[in-house]
């Protein structure tokens, strides 16, 4: 039968064939299919950059056209790893240059990109078309000016969260003239001040791309530039505004409203720096057709957020600030009954005393109101079993459930209990739940309960919470999917970890700070298990310096089939059987 | 004018950092708040740039620009939280200085919000400290402190080696440090380089962009260091050189 087929037809069959897990399946039928399957794979993802090389990566697919790659464990994002810990993209780019001349799209995620590497992307890939840094760092405006200036047919760049140093040029107009292919432009993280030269050059862009559909911002574009710029591109999907405040002014107001309603695409509204309330209703005419909203820097009262948000009756995606509060969910739950997707970001993260009213209740009123809700990201100072239990019944298609209650070990504000019933009940009734993250006081009960019964669990994040290395084992053990798992301050030790050796390797990563594991078990956990990379990451100096019992700062393990890496600072000790042997 | 001068400096503080410093030496003091003077420990070491530790990381540009006073408070007390029972030695007092918001006590990393949402919410104003000389730059975030002294505190236990010292138009305490003097400027929203000290905090705080240690030679050049009222009380920062 394998050979009923001529190659090209195989080929052209697979070619329809996008998603990773069905090509990797297909490449599993047999030796030929997996050869045909390997010449003809154009995308990749590769959600660890240290399981696997460069080299390996070119050796199986010569052909890719568009590579995605992630770098930095999710914890780098609250600076729990350590500047220079590694996710260095550049000999990723170098073999890439060499490899594949064609490629058109590279996607980026907490890696570090030197401007040097932007230039070289710029040259090396004739092609090249999208450009996706995400929470990236280590590149300046000049390296984007290369990227500008070289890249003929760029339709994307995005550069969305990545920490971008402004040297003050204005590269932006490094664009030629003759770019008029740009699609997507995002440039929000940039800095809150830039000069007029840099403003024309971005109202030139904007008017010579006929294509524009994604166009977000940074602060620093005043308002008052926002109406000629949404003229130049009224076929805008998604706009990030930048700073929405200006001196009030009648024709400014009515200027960009009627801008604003010449925008009939618009789909998803961001931005919203330094809101002048008074400016909100300029977006009015275009509410009915969003479908994301987020007013997660908008700093005003729940009176206007309200205001606007029950205009929008078609929004899935809504993140806002706990500025909302319970009442303003309420309003939420009762007009947008198509919400998908909620986050509510805490305003003053560090303030004792709750500055707003924001408490369980709101998260309960849209669970209750919104039939379709999925995610939910919520920070807030009180919980209660309760309202858990009810959040569950409502609401059993959850995928993802992140709580955040602000202060560490938190009881059940009402009974003074643990939570552990309470997320019991989420697990148990959200059999499809993907992403759960835990917060309040917790004992292994809970962990108990997510082994039991969350056998779709891929990631669990959890914090100051279980008692000992029960609660890790209960994890480790009854999670039949989880591929990531990151754990900071709880008391789980050596145990649980060496039990569940094996289940590792199943697993994209564990993370595991200010916990009990000691140098002496990464040790024997990196001679046992060849294929993980044990890493131990220690600011006190060198972990044999300090007694084998000794807990670790910080333990990160990763299945790789590169073996340990060789770019490690000097902060990070890989614990590979070499080591074991040049120590003991 | 005194008025002025007490508030940027205070007496009682100053005539203590002499004495402290006559006795250190010119060993790395730790700056402790008011209260806690009787227990001045000068074989406490002192302050160290980012994390402690004794293989420190080489800190490059970038990794000084990320950590800001309030980061170390926060990595301080992330260490004494940690369940380790090591006590190695290499403990790092920070200075904190009385009634700072960074003095309340923060988990590093926690809640997980992200910087730059932490950033654009609240009132936050960083700007970068360059030492001239130090390879490396630091950002301060003028909102956690409520006067000079708090700031120039926090300036000391950023760069290794500092010692601040409030002279009075003193040589004597030059010998004993032997090091290049710095005075502390900024360059205000005008683009001009004035000296630190010389407006009310809260007006310093509004028009300051960048921070520079300018080593007292080419500070002369800054007209207002003669006429300074600030003069008489000198506020500057001696860095001791490798």
């Amino acid at each position: 039968m394998a050979h009923s087929f001529p190659e090209e037809v195989l080929e052209h069959v697979f070619s329809f064939i996008d998603s990773d897990k069905d090509r990797n399946a297909v490449s599993l039928v047999c030796k030929s299919w997996y050869e045909i399957e390997r010449w003809c794979r154009r995308k990749i993802f590769i959600g660890n950059c240290y399981a696997v090389t460069p080299r390996i990566m070119i050796r199986r697919f010569p052909e890719l056209r568009s590579v995605s790659l992630k770098g930095k464990p999710h914890f780098a994002d609250f600076d729990l790893v350590p500047e220079g810990w590694g996710g260095y993209v550049d000999p990723w780019v170098s073999a890439m240059g060499r490899a594949y001349p064609l490629l058109e799209e590279l996607r980026l995620k907490r890696m570090v990109v030197s401007d040097d590497t932007l230039e070289m992307v710029s040259k090396s890939f004739k092609n090249f078309k999208v450009l996706v840094l995400s929470s990236c760092e280590g590149f300046t405006t000049d390296g984007l000016a290369s990227i500008a200036a070289n890249c003929r047919n760029l339709r994307e760049l995005d550069l969305r969260e990545s920490d971008v140093e402004d040297l003050g040029g204005n590269w932006l107009s490094c664009f030629p003239e003759s770019c008029t292919s740009l699609v997507s432009l995002n440039i929000s993280c940039l800095g809150s001040e830039w000069s007029l030269r840099n403003l024309s050059a971005l109202e030139r862009l904007v008017g010579r791309s006929p294509n524009l559909r994604r166009l977000r911002m940074n602060r620093a574009v005043p308002l008052d530039k926002l109406a000629n710029l949404l003229r130049r591109a009224p076929y805008l999907v998604e706009l990030g505004t930048g700073a929405f405040s200006s001196e009030l002014h009648p024709d400014v107001f009515s200027n960009l409203s009627g801008a604003f309603s010449g925008c009939k695409e618009l789909r998803a509204l961001s931005g919203f720096w330094d809101v002048v309330p008074a400016y909100l209703p300029a977006v009015y005419t275009i509410c009915s057709g969003l479908t994301s909203l987020n007013l997660s820097y908008a700093a005003v009262q729940s009176s206007d957020l309200v205001k606007l948000i029950t205009q929008c009756q078609n929004l899935q995606r809504l993140w806002v600030l706990d500025y909302i509060e319970d009442s303003g969910l309420e309003a939420l739950a009762e007009s947008c009954k198509n919400l998908q997707e909620l986050r509510v970001f805490p305003s003053d993260p560090f303030a004792a005393e709750p500055n707003v009213t924001l408490t369980e209740q709101g998260l309960v009123a849209v669970s209750e109101g919104c039939p379709k809700l999925e995610s939910v990201l919520y920070f807030c100072r009180q919980f209660t079993n309760d309202a858990l239990f009810t959040i569950a019944k409502n609401r059993p298609s959850l995928t993802r459930f992140r709580l955040c209650i602000i202060e560490p070990r938190t009881p059940d504000y009402i009974t003074l209990e643990p939570l552990d019933a309470g997320f019991g009940a989420i697990v148990q009734n959200c059999k499809e739940l993907r992403r759960l993250s835990l917060s309040g006081l917790l004992t292994d009960r809970v962990f108990e309960h997510i082994g039991t019964h969350a056998k779709k669990l891929e990631m669990l994040s959890i914090a100051f919470a279980g008692d000992g290395d029960l609660g890790l084992h209960h994890v480790l053990s009854g999670c039949e999917s989880l591929r990531k798992l990151e754990i900071r301050d709880c008391p789980f030790g050596d145990k649980a970890l060496l039990a569940n050796a094996a289940k590792l390797e199943t697993m994209r990563s564990l993370w595991m700070s200010s916990c009990s594991v000691s140098f002496e078990a990464c040790k024997l956990l990196g001679q046992k298990m060849p294929r993980l990379n044990v890493e131990v990451i220690d600011e006190r100096g060198p972990p044999d310096s300090r007694p084998e019992s000794c807990p670790v700062n910080t333990v990160y393990i990763y299945r790789s089939i590169a073996g340990p890496r060789l770019d490690m600072p000097a902060f990070v000790w890989t614990m590979d059987e070499e080591l074991a042997l040049r120590l003991s | 004018t005194l008025a002025q001068l007490s508030h940027v400096c205070s007496y009682k503080e100053t005539e203590e950092l002499r004495q402290r410093k006559s006795q250190a030496n010119g060993k790395i003091l730790r700056m402790s708040s008011e209260s806690d003077n009787s227990s001045m420990n000068f074989d406490e070491t002192a302050l160290t740039l980012g994390l402690p530790g004794k293989s420190r990381p080489s800190v490059g540009e970038k990794s000084g620009v990320k950590r800001g006073f309030s980061k170390m408070v926060d990595l301080n007390l992330h260490q004494k939280q940690s369940n380790d029972q090591e006590n190695d030695g290499s403990q790092v007092e920070v200075a904190e200085p009385a009634n700072s918001p960074a003095s309340k006590a923060q988990i590093a990393g926690w809640p997980p919000v992200r910087t730059f949402r932490k950033n654009t919410v609240k009132s936050c104003k960083y700007v970068k400290v360059a030492v001239d000389g130090a390879p490396y730059l630091r950002k301060v975030d003028l909102d956690l402190y409520t006067s000079y002294q708090q700031l120039l505190i926090s300036l000391e236990s950023m760069f290794s080696c500092f010692t601040i010292r409030n002279c009075m138009n003193d040589g004597n305490l030059m010998d004993l440090v032997k090091g290049t003097e710095y005075v502390p400027t900024y360059e205000d929203k005008d683009g001009d380089w004035m000296l630190v000290g010389d407006v009310p905090w809260k007006m310093f705080v509004e028009s300051c962009k960048r921070i520079r240690l300018m080593k007292r030679s080419e500070a002369l050049g800054l007209g207002n260091i003669q006429n300074s009222c600030y003069n008489s009380k000198d506020t500057s920062i001696v860095i001791k050189h490798k």
